[in-house]
């Protein structure tokens, strides 16, 4: 095993804490470190591994061949500048020797040689960031950023950058309510979970962080599983079962959500960092293998079909459970 | 604006306070009060959406006050607080204040927030009640939202009104009468465009006057915002937890919550958001009658009465028996 692999299991947010996963409105405190039995992951809310420039290069490229995945109503845009503007020096705090901020009243300068990104703009002057703040901030983070505004009693996913969507589209989504988004769930909204979720984002005050974990599983280490792009990788879930690499290509994806409450615009920043983990890696550690295997055995069946499981699970499961 | 909670230690206990030095007094009116804050070695403090106020340590009591600015992350938090003699006293301590004390706050409550869509904020201030449209005005400026001022004020006591006439130019239309001034707000609630929301803040019977009058107008509601300081959740009454199994009896105090009391008394419990909304902390309750303020439970479930979000939730009675 190589080293970046290693690393790569060491700080990956293993999501399961028993043998069986429901649904629930699993918010906790952000920047609380977790441990977990390769390593840990979670003391702060931006997290810059070994993947950064490869990632942000995708990315770039997804966004180039598709605009429509960067969205932005008219009256979002002081929340785009507050997300950059909150965001950046998150990132300087992360990256102290790769990243720099200087600030001069309003007038920022970014440099970040990891990219080799020098920028220097003016915090409200549009003309300042030709791309828009929401843009130059999903080319120097990795996550993928949803903007939500709050009004008549509801949130609204207003604004969006979203290149590595697990099966959804910002595109679609935009301007929809919270519950709207969360249509397409099963079993969430007769638990109540996203109406609990949603009171509770309401609630949250200037600069309150929250996060939670989401799931799912992938063919190959392809972020880009947007459903703009089904056609490229939707049939790889029924041919990736006959292929003998099935334990190299089959990923647990694991997605870091950020909820915070953004100061100056009152809005709900959404931030979500997706974590690729083969098969293959992930049993490199037997707890993680025993486990994944049991919660993936247990799975109701409408929970797997909506997460695209449901080609691929019994042999995913004969792998895990055959070690 | 001014309220005073009831209760001292109104807020979370495990919210982050902040320590602030008055680094500035400036009486600016006869009887209004403003108050520097910075943090004792400087740097940034919260930055918030306008409309948002702190909750101000006030001897024995605590006081939410406005701020002033435009909500951008900065050194400094102001605070504006008229004198008033007759009331409970907390307005009296911040008058005492002199440069080098040291107050504590709560980080910034957004609760007054302008609504993002709006094609048109109208701002409508009375007396004291132009500290949160201050803040208004502020953030429209440098955002570039399209708004007007009103602002009723006693003749020769116009705070911030030098501030506001460079900030707002013409924006901005202040009154020493009453009635001219109700007319002036009849008159811009009957013809401003669409999508204009109306924000109040000040005497009661003026909220009044702006609530029924847009009502008359045909004004959806959603379009009306007054300042009204949202419940946070209360510090709540002190209740003793009665441990079934065990026969120990766990004091809950004030402020303290009854999944903290439970921690402290060597009682594990699981929990997450310690916020009442993921539903670990969830434990059954034998006798006594519960307080519910979570965001957990369904209505059948709370009425049941047989468990309690012990994170948020307390007790009616003196004593609460728990099946621990
Ligand atoms: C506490 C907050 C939240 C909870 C509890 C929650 C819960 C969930 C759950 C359980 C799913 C199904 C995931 C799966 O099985 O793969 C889901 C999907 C999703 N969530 Fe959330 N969510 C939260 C916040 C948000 C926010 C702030 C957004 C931003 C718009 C969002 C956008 C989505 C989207 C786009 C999907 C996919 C829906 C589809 O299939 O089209 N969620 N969420
Ligand atoms: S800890 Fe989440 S509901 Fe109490």
């Amino acid at each position: 095993m190589t080293t970046a692999l290693s690393a790569r299991v060491a700080r990956f947010p293993f999501p399961f804490a028993t043998d069986s996963y429901r649904y629930l409105t699993n918010v906790e405190p952000a920047r609380t470190p977790v441990t977990t039995a390769a390593g840990g992951w979670g003391a702060g809310v931006l997290d810059v591994d070994d993947d950064y420039a490869v990632e942000l290069a995708e990315r770039a490229a997804v966004l180039a061949a598709d605009p429509t995945r960067c969205q932005e109503l008219p009256h979002m845009r002081v929340a785009s500048w507050d997300a950059l503007t909150t965001l950046l020096p998150e990132l300087a705090a992360a990256c102290p020797g790769e990243t720099s901020l200087e600030r001069d009243g309003d007038r920022w300068t970014w440099r970040n040689d990891l990219l080799g990104t020098a920028r220097t703009f003016t915090v409200g002057d549009d003309d300042s960031l030709p791309e828009g703040p929401l843009a130059f901030l999903g080319s120097q983070i990795q996550d993928d950023v949803v903007l939500l505004d709050q009004r008549e009693g509801a949130l609204w996913a207003d604004a969006g950058l979203v290149t590595f969507a697990a099966d959804w589209s910002m595109g679609f989504d935009v301007g929809m309510r919270f519950l709207e988004v969360h249509g397409p769930v099963p079993r969430v909204h007769e638990a109540g979970v996203v109406q609990r979720a949603e009171r509770f984002l309401m609630r949250l005050q200037p600069g309150e962080e929250y996060r939670r974990t989401n799931w799912t599983m992938t063919v190959d280490r392809r972020l880009d599983t947007s459903t703009e792009t089904y056609a490229e990788w939707g049939r790889d879930r029924r041919l990736v079962v006959g292929d003998p690499a099935l334990p190299d290509r089959l990923h647990l994806r694991v997605e870091v959500q950020h909820l915070i409450r953004l100061g100056v615009s009152n809005a709900i920043c959404f931030l979500v960092r997706t974590h690729l983990l083969s098969l293959r890696e992930l049993a490199t550690v037997p707890e993680w293998r025993q486990r994944f295997g049991a919660v993936l055995a247990e799975l109701p069946d409408d929970m797997a079909d909506y997460k695209g499981l449901t080609r691929f699970r019994a042999a995913a499961v004969d792998w895990l459970t055959a070690g | 604006m001014t309220a005073t909670l009831t209760a001292p230690g109104a807020l979370r206990a495990d919210d982050g306070r902040l320590v602030l030095e008055v680094a500035g007094v400036v009486d600016e009116v006869p009887g209004t009060r403003t108050l520097v804050l910075r943090r004792p070695g400087g740097g940034l403090l919260p930055a918030h959406p306008p409309g948002s106020h702190v909750v101000l340590d006030c001897g024995d009591r605590r006081n939410a006050y406005s701020l002033t600015g435009d909500g951008s992350p900065c050194e400094e938090y102001r605070v504006s607080v008229l004198l008033c003699p007759d009331g409970e006293g907390g307005s009296a301590f911040v008058h005492r204040l002199a440069v080098g004390d040291i107050v504590s706050a709560s980080r910034p409550r957004s609760a007054f927030a302008p609504v993002s869509t709006a094609r048109h904020h109208l701002l409508v201030a009375g007396g004291i009640g132009i500290t949160p449209m201050l803040s208004h005005a502020r953030a429209a400026v440098r955002w570039r939202r399209s708004f007007e001022l009103l602002y009723r004020h006693r003749p020769g006591a116009g705070a911030h009104l030098d501030e506001l006439r460079g900030l707002c130019g013409d924006r901005l239309t202040a009154y020493t009468s009453t009635p001219e001034m109700l007319a002036a707000v009849r008159a811009a609630l009957a013809d401003r465009p669409l999508g204009t929301h109306v924000y109040v803040c000040g005497p009661t019977p003026l909220i009044g006057f702006v609530e029924e009058t847009a009502a008359e107008l045909g004004w959806p509601g959603e379009r009306v915002h007054a300042e009204r300081f949202s419940a946070d959740l209360d510090a709540g009454e002190p209740f003793t937890a009665v441990l079934a199994r065990s026969g120990s009896r766990v004091p809950v105090p004030s402020g303290t919550s009854l999944l903290t009391a439970l921690e402290q008394a060597g009682v594990a419990v699981p929990n997450l958001c310690r916020q009442g909304v993921c539903g670990e902390c969830r434990v059954p309750v034998r006798s006594g009658r519960p307080l519910h303020r979570d965001l957990y439970l369904s209505e059948t479930e709370r009425a049941a009465g047989d468990a309690v979000m012990c994170c948020v939730s307390r007790s009616v009675d003196d004593e609460l028996e728990l099946d621990l």
